[in-house]
């Protein structure tokens, strides 16, 4: 059954709540952050009915949580925040998703767009070159299996003895870059063989590297602590742990196709398969996921270095410093052991983050001392084309959404659909034609992806930031998009 | 017997119907195939020989499917000819393909999301979501 617009209580103008009396089987209630207008885009799909579903697993905490930029996904929607208490609460690999650890990675840097507006087209063809995209790519690094343990173990830091990172970079992403527990041994062969050679590749699908101009700043104090100044180039990347991660995800879901009868768990769907945390099937799954969110770390930072690479290939003696700095590297799909407030009580919990950014608040002694007053930078990168925003998590987040907020625009239209609405050359033209250059695989690929079909990231930040769950600090304007 | 793509937001949903379960799983497979725009060599033609247990029909479509995966990304080879032999829970498969010649979609995953074999009034039919 679909739930409706009146099966939702209002909080706030951006804040509502699917009560837990909305059905007998819920553990927990929903809360969802969106504008009256944004909630009834998102009824036309399944995705109510699946955070529903998400709001049954077993030791749930709190609410459920649900950003702006939620769409219907499978199993979990996209956008959705659970939190099960540790550790006799569940872990859910399909909570967390198929592409562990996809996430964001920001470079900064001091070089003008007006200084550089000839060679926007070169550093586009330099970093497509250097960086590998596209269906089945191999990486310029190619590991044996013992190595590969290795940057399962060690994530960022694994590329910092390789001479791909520099100290700054680690300091500046989430976990160092390194979550602890990492068990390559619940890893299987066929994971490993997928991982091998794939380091440093950025995939296809909604994957990309794009070139952004700092378009507005909202709050110089953060945007100065990150360096980040109006009319600046910046560096994203968006990418996660590959077919590595791909695998440990359909490997655990299969295996946990046995786990909920040991257990008799009762599920509306068995892509939320679940174990708990401290049976042996969760804590192999929690030390097999940590290693895909390693080797995401280090995919990140491989390709952090082949975008310096190209930077300085293409700008080395004509501007006066080339350097990509990191701002940030954050993760939107991840489980993490956390503490957090509920009902005036410190628990201990899992937090399921499925296409929401962990958007800690000031004061967390897990960031540099450069960003503790200001709290934990957020990427939330836009639709192929349009905006992007850094934004920074507030004490409200730690208290309202278990520390998270959205990941990005959120889809709206399906890929046939877009496919069928717009073709992939025309969309390259238009792009063009407003001065950003498009380097792309596969023309299908980037039509599915046409700005068209996904919601307006600025109304979705503008839901974060007025519900108080993350704030603005910089808007970003893309002038090349590469993409496999 | 055929498959169709139908609309999802974010993914890809098949729609996959046939009159026994061995015609449905090739359907699914050369859906899957076509989804991702998968078109291989005329030759060296390849066989492989796979056997796959698992608790129900659902999970093996899953793990069917997903082992097609796996020689896609890792073999770089796919397959057009399917002999198909079910024992209660277990599958013996015989696949007959060829190296990918080209390909233009990365299928991340295949999902357990509602997947049921449905017995309809004129044979078998399954939705399959894809993680794409």
């Amino acid at each position: 059954m679909m739930v409706q617009i009146r099966d939702i209580k209002r909080i706030s103008d951006y804040e509502w709540e699917i009560p837990k009396t909305y059905r007998a089987d819920m553990k927990v209630p929903v809360r969802l952050f969106a504008t009256r207008e944004i909630l009834e885009a998102i009824a036309e799909d399944r995705s109510l009915e699946q955070a529903v579903n998400s709001a049954t697993l077993p030791g749930l905490v709190g609410h459920v949580a649900v950003m702006p930029d939620m769409h219907q996904g499978y199993g979990f929607p996209i956008g959705g925040v659970a939190a099960t208490r540790y550790p006799d609460g569940v872990i859910s690999p399909g909570g967390i998703g198929y592409d562990i650890n996809c996430g964001v990675r920001l470079l900064g840097s001091k070089i003008k767009v007006a200084e550089v507006s000839d060679q926007i087209g070169d550093l586009s063809t330099a970093l497509d070159q250097n960086c590998p995209s596209g269906v089945g790519t191999k990486g310029h690094v190619r590991v044996s299996i013992e190595e590969l343990d290795q940057v399962c173990r060690l994530g960022s830091r694994w590329a910092l003895k390789k001479g791909f990172a520099t100290d700054k970079d680690l300091l500046r992403t989430e976990e160092n870059g390194q979550l602890k527990g990492a068990d390559p041994t619940q890893v299987s062969k066929r994971a490993k063989e997928r991982g091998r050679s794939q380091i440093g590749t950025l995939g296809a699908g909604n994957h990309f590297i794009e070139v952004d101009v700092i378009d507005r700043i909202f709050d110089s104090k953060a945007a100065q602590a990150m360096g980040l100044e109006e009319g600046n180039l910046a560096v994203q990347i968006h990418c996660g742990s590959r077919g590595f991660g791909h695998q440990i995800c359909s490997d655990y879901v299969k295996e946990l196709q046995g786990a909920i009868r040991r257990y008799k768990i009762n599920l509306p769907d068995r892509e939320l398969v679940c174990a708990p945390l401290n049976s042996p099937e969760g804590k192999s799954y929690l030390g097999a996921m940590r290693c895909a969110a390693n080797y995401a770390f280090c995919n990140r930072q491989v390709l952090a270095y082949y975008a310096r690479k190209a930077f300085e290939e293409v700008l080395a003696g004509r501007v006066k410093n080339w350097n990509l700095f990191q701002v940030y590297d954050i993760a939107h799909n991840m489980g993490k052991i956390e503490k957090h407030e509920i009902n005036d009580k410190i628990v201990e919990v899992c937090v399921h983050r499925k296409g929401a950014t962990r958007a800690f608040g000031p004061g967390f002694m897990g960031l540099p001392p450069e960003y503790r007053s200001i709290g934990q930078p957020v990427l939330v990168p836009g639709s192929m084309g349009t905006a992007s925003w850094v934004l920074v998590g507030t004490e409200e987040s730690m208290r309202r959404s278990f520390g998270s907020t959205c990941h990005g625009a959120g889809r709206t239209m399906s890929r046939k659909k877009a496919k069928k609405t717009v073709w992939g050359e025309d969309l390259r033209d238009k792009l063009q034609s407003e001065g950003i250059h498009v380097r792309a695989g596969s023309m299908a690929g980037l039509a599915e992806e046409a700005p068209q079909a996904y919601k307006d990231v600025d109304a979705v930040v503008e839901v974060v930031s007025g519900a108080g769950i993350a704030k603005k600090v910089a808007r970003l304007v893309p002038v090349a998009v590469v993409k496999g | 017997m055929g498959f169709k793509e139908i609309e999802h937001t974010a993914d890809w949903e098949l729609k996959v119907w046939a009159n026994d379960i061995s015609t449905l799983f090739e359907q699914a497979a050369l859906g899957m195939y076509s989804l991702a725009g998968s078109r291989l060599k005329l030759k060296p033609r390849i066989s492989r020989t796979i056997e796959l247990q698992n608790i129900d029909k659902e999970s093996l479509l899953v793990d069917f499917l997903s082992e097609l995966l796996y020689f896609t990304e890792v073999e770089e080879i796919g397959f057009d000819t399917f002999e198909l032999q079910f024992d209660e829970n277990t599958l013996i498969a015989t696949l007959y393909g060829a190296p990918v010649d080209t390909i233009s979609k990365d299928i991340k995953a295949v999902t357990y999301h509602n997947l049921e074999i449905l017995e309809e009034a004129d044979g078998l039919e399954v939705s399959i979501v894809f993680d794409v």
